[in-house]
C-alpha cells in the first residue's frame, strides 16, 4: 500500500483509539478539548525553547567571533614586528576557531527554521482548537448524546490528526534540539577551560599576546632609543616603531554564556 | 481530496490529480524499500511539490481530517520508516 495511505491510516486508527475511550461520546469532546489546550501550551513551551537555544548559539557565535578577530588582530601585529612565525600561530588558531563558527552558524539557521516551523504549527492548532472549542458547545446544546456521535467524530478526527502532527512536530524539534544543546554544551565547556581564550589572554598564559608584548615594549625601547640618539630632530621615529598592546586585549567576557 | 503534509499543514487537492501523487507515492515507496537516499530525497521533493502546486491550503480554522499524509519535508529515510510502523512518530 502506498506511503501516504498508510501514514494516514495510522493517524486514523490512533484518533479512533482516543475516540472509544468515552462513554457518553459528548465527554469525549470535553477531554479532546483538555488535551488540546495541554498540546498547545507544550507546542508554545517548545518555540521558546527552541529560541533559547538558538540564542545560545548565538551567543556561543558572538564569543568565537570575538576571538577569531582577536587572533586576526594579533597577527596583524606579529608581521608589524617581523615574526611572521607568531603570525602563522595566530592564523593556525583562528582557522580552528572558523571552524567551531561555521558549525555554530549552521545550527543556528536549522534552530530558526525549527522556531518558525513551531511557531506556524501553534498558530494552526490555536485556531483549529477554536473552531472545536465552538463546535463542541454548539453539539453539547444542540444533540443528545445518540445523535451527537456523528458530529463529534467530524469534529474530532480532524482535530485528532493535527495533534498528531503537533505532537510529532514538537517531538522532533526537541529531538533535534537536544542534541544540538549537547553540541552548545561541549563548546561552552572548551570556552570556559581557556582552550578557545588562550590565544588572546593577555595575562595567565597567552603566549602569543606574551611574546607579542615583549617585542613591542622591546621595540618601544629601541625606537626611543632611536630617538634619543637622533636627537630631538627626528620625533617621527617614536611612532613608526609604536607597537603597544593595544587596550583590546583586556581578558575576553565569557560569563555571558551561561545565560 | 484534501491532503495533509505534516508539520506543513493540508491541502485541497483535486481528484484528478491522484494518479499523478499515487505515481510519485510510489517512487517513494520503492526508494524507502531499496534504502536509496539520493531517491527517497529525490522523489519526497517531487511528491510534496506536487502537492503544494496543484493544491490549495485549507484554512486553519478547519476541522477536516485528510484523505492522505505525507511526511514532513525534512524527513529522513529512517524518519519516513518509523512514521509506518505503529509505534513510530506519531504521539499518543
Amino acid at each position: 500500500m502506498s506511503i501516504m495511505k498508510r501514514i494516514s491510516l495510522i493517524f486514523r486508527s490512533k484518533a479512533n483509539k482516543a475516540l472509544d475511550r468515552a462513554e457518553d461520546p459528548r465527554e469525549t469532546l470535553d477531554y479532546s478539548y483538555q488535551k488540546q489546550i495541554e498540546l498547545l501550551s507544550k507546542v508554545r513551551r517548545g518555540v521558546a525553547d527552541v529560541a533559547t537555544s538558538r540564542k545560545r548559539v548565538e551567543l556561543q557565535a558572538a564569543q568565537l567571533q570575538q576571538q577569531s578577530d582577536k587572533l586576526t588582530a594579533q597577527a596583524q601585529q606579529a608581521l608589524s614586528v617581523g615574526r611572521e612565525d607568531l603570525a602563522r600561530e595566530a592564523l593556525t588558531r583562528k582557522s580552528g576557531l572558523t571552524g567551531q563558527l561555521e558549525g555554530l552558524k549552521e545550527q543556528q539557521a536549522q534552530l530558526q527554521g525549527e522556531e518558525e516551523k513551531l511557531t506556524l504549527a501553534s498558530q494552526r492548532l490555536q485556531a483549529k482548537v477554536e473552531a472545536f472549542r465552538t463546535r463542541k458547545e454548539t453539539i453539547k446544546a444542540t444533540y443528545t448524546a445518540a445523535e451527537a456521535q456523528t458530529r463529534i467524530n467530524e469534529a474530532f478526527s480532524g482535530i485528532s490528526e493535527e495533534m498528531g502532527d503537533v505532537g510529532m512536530a514538537v517531538q522532533r524539534a526537541e529531538d533535534k534540539t537536544a542534541q544540538m544543546q549537547a553540541r552548545a554544551g561541549a563548546i561552552d565547556e572548551l570556552i570556559s577551560s581557556g582552550a578557545l581564550d588562550d590565544a588572546s589572554q593577555v595575562s595567565g598564559g597567552d603566549d602569543i599576546a606574551r611574546e607579542l608584548a615583549a617585542m613591542s615594549s622591546q621595540s618601544d625601547v629601541e625606537a626611543e632609543l632611536a630617538a634619543l640618539k637622533a636627537g630631538t630632530t627626528n620625533q617621527g621615529a617614536l611612532e613608526s616603531g609604536n607597537v603597544t598592546p593595544s587596550a583590546e586585549e583586556t581578558a575576553p567576557t565569557h560569563e555571558e554564556g551561561t545565560a | 481530496m484534501i491532503v495533509r503534509i505534516l508539520e506543513e499543514g493540508q491541502f485541497e487537492v483535486a481528484d484528478e490529480e491522484l494518479a499523478a501523487l499515487n505515481r510519485l507515492d510510489d517512487e517513494v515507496e520503492a526508494a524507502v524499500e531499496s534504502g536509496d537516499r539520493a531517491a527517497f530525497a529525490r522523489s519526497m521533493a517531487a511528491l510534496l511539490d506536487a502537492v503544494r502546486s496543484t493544491g490549495t491550503p485549507l484554512a486553519a480554522e478547519a476541522l477536516q481530517d485528510s484523505d492522505l499524509i505525507l511526511p514532513p519535508a525534512d524527513a529522513t529515510l529512517e524518519e519516513v520508516r518509523d512514521l509506518l510502523s505503529d509505534e513510530g512518530l506519531i504521539p499518543g
